[in-house]
């Protein structure tokens, strides 16, 4: 067992280390051998590649997990297959609309956490586009050597387009992370103006798993806007200091990236494969429960059920020699019947000893 | 005197509905119901019981949970999914021997009984055993429970060949020690084809 974990353990790391090293590739063949890369942007770049060496460190262990495993190979089977595929696609990118666009699964739960939701995921996309692609040296800006008047855009050291320093273009380009920093700031407003009121969210709200993302994010976006202030309208008040301090806000929040509820970021997207999980197991046989003789769930998802509680060493098998019946699983109950079934054993042993029927003679 | 704890008594049930009731008013989950009320045989008997999540001390409904989602307290009380995790896979839902698992569909989400974390964690009952006017749930101490009742009151399950044990208690008589419920029962008590109620009823 300890040897077992171990071994996990052991794999986790390296699947965490290759993918650090992975980064570290993109990075120096990116910024073609660091010629782009900014070195002020050192720090962040050094704390992305820590953070993906633990996000990978940690959905390996995840996946170590027996019924994440067959889920997640189980998923993929499913929406590989060859002549799904193409209706897969289509339903994938309409899942992609509704559940990470629009985020409506949650606007079901609430207006006010939907809007916290959708503003602070939308804005952290946001400037994570931006972010990552500049402290990589993968996109840079610089004025034309001709004219000081136009931008030109570098990706991967390739001239890709330009544009003039007073158009739209310009001011949305130099102002984007501005805007993630509003968009996030404004779902924080809504988060923290639920989590004060809703009294079910006071009531098991904790500091370390639900508020702390919050402060960060918060320091982040705030610090991020003081820097546009200090440089635009305070004439670069403490841009050294603020500099600084958003650098800490962020690194530190790239630090804590895999270990934190922002692993859901990385995690959640599972829910997608569930929905072609649900639809393969829906479309085939059924299982039907033992008692009622009512289909209960599909006979794929029972099956796969079955091999993870033989992985957990869940026995809900029954020796044969306890029911005279072969193969006979507690799995293949429905659950109203589990429910009854207590009951009705409660009752019996009751009447063992005399009680009479509660219905009466 | 031992710390409070949580008994049911099913055979005490009088199927009045106030724990459902009482549960939906819950700040965690307005609205909605945790308790199962079970009629157990809908054409032929009145007999009803509720259940609500007994707070396995290895909870099966986690164990293959493929989102790590479920969690639990110190105190041992399995929470309810953790809303940023929880995929929506069902599998606690078949999984657990109870039954108590919900999948909520329009929410994409597991929702299950979290033993009123939020009152039980402040010294308070849980808002179905304040509600049981039978005291089919009920919140107690062992003591109280062995100075009032006729029973005793154990938590060690056996689900095929798999021992569970809860941190909530059931009520049977003295001298049992483990409830089985009973798998060879199942095959002979699927519904009468002759039933006359269900015909009725076309069912
Ligand atoms: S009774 Fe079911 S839901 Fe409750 S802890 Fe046990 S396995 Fe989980
Ligand atoms: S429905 Fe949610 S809580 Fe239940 S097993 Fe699936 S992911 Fe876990």
């Amino acid at each position: 067992m300890a040897n077992a974990i171990q071994k996990g353990v052991v794999r986790a790391t390296l699947w965490g280390l290759a993918f650090a090293a992975l980064v570290v590739a993109g990075v120096l063949v990116g910024s073609r051998g660091l010629k782009d890369f900014d070195t002020a942007l050192v720090p962040y770049a050094g704390a992305t590649v820590f953070a993906s060496f633990g996000l990978a460190y940690r959905y390996a262990m995840w996946l170590q997990r027996p019924p994440t495993r067959l889920y997640w190979f189980r998923g993929w089977q499913i929406f590989l297959k060859p002549s799904r595929l193409p209706a897969n696609i289509v339903l994938l990118v309409r899942q992609l609309f509704s559940s990470v666009g629009a985020q409506s699964f949650i606007a079901r739960r609430g207006a006010a956490r939907w809007a916290a939701h959708w503003f602070i995921s939308w804005g952290s996309l946001l400037a994570a586009a931006i972010t990552f692609p500049l402290s990589f040296g993968w996109i840079r800006f610089e004025t034309l050597r001709t004219s000081q008047e136009q931008y030109q855009a570098f990706v991967f050291g390739l001239p890709v387009f330009r544009f003039p320093l007073g158009s739209v273009l310009a001011v949305l380009a130099f102002n984007a992370l501005d805007i993630s920093a509003i968009m996030v700031l404004i779902g924080l407003g809504f988060a923290m103006w639920r989590r004060a009121r809703d009294r079910g969210a006071l009531a098991v709200q904790q500091l370390s798993g639900d508020l702390m993302p919050l402060f960060l994010l918060f320091a982040i976006s705030v610090t991020g806007l003081l820097l546009t202030v200090s440089t635009h309208v305070a004439r670069g008040f403490h841009y050294n200091f603020l500099s600084q301090f958003h650098a800490v806000t962020v690194i530190f929040t790239l630090l804590y990236l895999p270990f934190g509820k922002f692993f859901h970021i990385f995690q959640r997207p599972a829910q997608l494969s569930i929905e072609f999980y649900r639809r393969a197991s829906a479309a085939g046989p059924q299982a039907t429960c033992l008692r009622c003789a009512k289909p209960f769930a599909g006979r794929l998802h029972i099956d796969d059920l079955k091999q993870v509680e033989a992985a957990l060493a869940i026995k809900f098998a029954a020796p044969p020699a306890t029911t005279g019946i072969q193969g006979t699983h507690y799995q293949d109950v429905c659950p109203p019947c589990r429910r009854k079934l207590l009951a009705i054993t409660q009752d019996g042993l009751w009447r063992g000893h005399g009680r009479p029927r509660p219905e009466g003679p | 005197m031992s710390e409070l704890a949580f008994f049911i008594d099913s055979s005490r049930c009088i199927g009045c509905r106030a724990c459902v009731q009482a549960c939906e008013e819950c700040d965690t989950h307005r609205g909605v119901s945790m308790i199962h009320l079970e009629r157990i045989d809908e054409h032929d008997s009145v007999q009803t019981a509720p259940q609500v999540c007994m707070h396995c001390k290895d909870p099966v409904c986690a164990r293959v949970c493929p989102a790590d989602a479920i969690k639990q307290t110190p105190e041992g009380v399995t929470q309810s999914a953790l809303k940023p995790r929880c995929i929506g896979c069902s599998n606690c839902v078949l999984a657990c021997p109870f039954g108590v698992p919900n999948y909520y569909g329009k929410i994409d989400q597991m929702m299950k009984c979290d033993y009123c974390y939020d009152r039980t964690s402040a010294g308070k009952k849980p808002m179905c055993a304040t509600v049981c006017p039978s005291q089919a749930l009920a919140f107690t101490t062992l003591e109280e429970i062995g100075r009032t009742r006729q029973g005793t009151a154990i938590n060690r399950w056996v689900f095929g060949a798999e021992v569970v044990e809860t941190k909530v208690f059931v009520v049977v008589p003295r001298g049992t020690r483990e409830v089985r419920p009973d798998l060879v029962q199942l095959g002979g008590s699927r519904h009468d084809p002759f039933d006359v109620a269900a015909m009725l009823e076309g069912a």
